[in-house]
């Protein structure tokens, strides 16, 4: 059934059709619609849960690890300084190898205080061992809350994830999305398979285990490893998602009109819907353009974006965020997969749409124009910043 | 593609109705389209903005939106700077007014004038006039039909409300087509 919804209504309907035991989260603009359409869905019975209203995102976030501790679904969602507040249960969370899925409206931070979009705030947590993927509009959205619990479920996966939509360009923009059928999700998301490791009156455990030098970093590295080979899980649930409902998102990144590009950007999120109708707009003027749409921060598809990028002259990373002090996050970790390559080829940052500031058609033909210079081999100045208002 | 920014007031219901289109659009007409509200918080009274993107494919484009192709007034105590920034030299401009000379004097693109407000208390009894102004768009751009418009307010209120908005919409679209197409 194809409905005219909302990003945050998209996800509450993925989440309903994913059926998970339990929902605990705390609202925050701009996630609020999406905790209320579930509260809505629960108080209906249209979705058999328990809605746990928590008293802050720390608690959404406790609330959830203990529900997964016992081998059930657990869902949660928040935006920014929300987020935040819940950081320190991140790790707990990844570390435990709890599948939880929780959604996150990305939003700035403060100071100065803003509701807006931008992505400072899971920029902040790509070291929390959570796997993050962000999303372009709000039918990969839904998409995404039935393949993250299949992901995050797999036993050679077994970490959380965190599905990112841009704040208000997603989760206040009405679209159309298609409403796959309970039926089809049943077949393809099975419910959770309680595992050893969970809790159980009859076999009662230990809980968040301690390990100091003797074995802690043994943990560490095995969960790196199991993230890292993630991406084979996560290609294959996405090609099942293809087969299953009609719509491949390409896995780990989506390579648009790249094949023969000599210029690339490389976007997250919202904006590469942007970024691909100047890149059409280009193409059609003769210029040898394409994006690349980073789908998965973490784990980083290395291989696959040196693969794509190789042969490119020049190369523009779009970031939302700053890690101030140096450069946009997304632009270090490309730069980091590039260095893997004999030739490397000229890469240059544009942060820009931070607070909410829009980028526009004419932003991104700005930037396409840059790299098209850089590869004609002028100077550019390395990292710049998109429809500023001030002086530098 | 045609853009539609909708001009109103928070409580008068400018980004229902930009939403309503969209709806109309992609649900009943089989096209794709977007709808989103001047993103932030929400406050009864204050200018606001809405916007209703469609086109015949999937619409990628994520910014906001700059130039129009429609603007419809809800409110004609909000005509100003805002209203008529960002106008094609093409831009129909459609507006909420029983005085229209008074805006047509200003600006050199095309001024659709109806007297929403009396066409809202006569059949709805409330000065609510966001249904009429979407039957005055459909009359003067022919890229969505009333009927689908019909269908999309029947779906999305409820029935003795829905019934009043359609007898509305039809009667808005009436007043529009004959005063502007003979």
């Amino acid at each position: 059934m194809k409905k005219f919804i909302s990003g945050d209504d998209a996800v509450a309907e993925g989440v309903r059709l994913a059926k998970p035991h339990v929902i605990s989260a705390y609202p925050i603009t701009p996630q609020t619609i999406t905790v209320e359409r579930l509260s809505e869905m629960v108080e209906d019975g249209s979705l058999v849960s328990e809605y746990m209203h928590v008293e802050s995102e720390h608690s959404a976030m406790a609330c959830a690890i203990g529900v997964s501790s016992v081998g059930a679904r657990a869902f949660t969602a928040t935006s920014s300084q929300g987020l935040l507040y819940m950081s320190e249960c991140l790790p707990y969370a990844s570390g435990a190898r709890l599948p939880i899925v929780m959604m996150n409206a990305n939003r700035a931070l403060a100071t100065p205080w803003n509701i807006y979009g931008d992505q400072m705030d899971s920029m902040f947590l790509l070291n929390s061992g959570w796997i993050q993927v962000y999303v372009e509009d709000a039918q990969e959205a839904l998409d995404m809350m039935i393949q993250a619990y299949r992901i995050a479920e797999d036993e050679a996966v077994m970490t959380p994830v965190m599905v990112n939509l841009d704040g208000f360009v997603l989760t206040h923009t009405y679209e159309l999305v298609d409403i796959p059928l309970q039926e089809k999700v049943d077949a393809f998301l099975p419910p959770i398979a309680t595992r050893d490791q969970v809790m159980s009156l009859d076999a009662p455990k230990s809980l968040c285990i301690t390990a100091g030098n003797d074995f802690n970093q043994e943990f560490k590295m095995k969960q790196d490893r199991d993230m890292q080979s993630s991406t084979a899980v996560i290609e294959a649930v996405d090609k099942a998602f293809g087969d299953a409902f009609g719509r491949y998102y390409k896995g780990m990144m989506d390579a648009y009109r790249c094949e023969d590009a000599e210029v690339i950007l490389v976007t997250v999120g919202s904006v590469t819907g942007t970024a691909k109708t100047v890149c059409n707009q280009l193409r059609d003027e003769g210029k040898k353009v394409g994006v690349l749409k980073l789908r998965y921060l973490r784990p980083f598809p290395t291989q696959g974006l040196c693969d794509v990028l190789k042969s490119t002259k020049a190369i523009g990373v779009i970031d939302k965020n700053i890690s101030f002090g140096y450069e946009g996050t997304i632009f270090t970790n490309v730069n980091s997969a590039l260095v893997t390559l004999k030739e490397r080829p000229e890469t240059l940052n544009f942060i820009g749409g931070l607070g909410g500031r829009d980028i526009t058609k004419q932003d991104i033909r700005g930037v396409f124009d840059t790299l098209i210079s850089k590869a004609a081999g002028n100077a550019e100045e390395r990292i710049q910043y998109m429809n500023v208002r001030c002086a530098e | 593609m045609v853009e539609v920014r909708w001009h109103g007031r928070g409580g008068q219901g400018s980004f229902t109705i930009a939403r309503l289109l969209g709806m109309a659009a992609s649900v009943y007409g089989g096209q794709f389209a977007q709808a989103f509200p001047s993103f932030g918080p929400e406050r009864r009274g204050a200018p606001v903005l809405g916007f209703t993107r469609i086109d015949s494919k999937k619409i990628l484009d994520r910014s906001e939106v700059d130039s129009c192709d429609y603007v419809v007034v809800l409110d004609e105590t909000l005509w100003g700077p805002a209203v008529v920034s960002g106008l094609k030299k093409d831009t129909v401009i459609i507006i909420n007014t029983a005085v229209p000379e008074q805006y047509r004097e200003q600006v050199d693109n095309p001024v659709v004038a109806i007297d929403a407000t009396s066409l809202a208390i006569e059949y709805l009894g409330r000065p609510i006039t966001n249904t009429a102004m979407l039957g005055a768009l459909v009359a003067v751009g022919d890229f969505v039909s009333l009927e689908h418009c019909k269908e999309a307010i029947a779906e999305s209120m409820k029935a003795s409300v829905g019934e009043k908005n359609i007898k509305l919409i039809e009667a808005a679209y009436k007043v529009v087509k004959e005063a502007y197409h003979g």
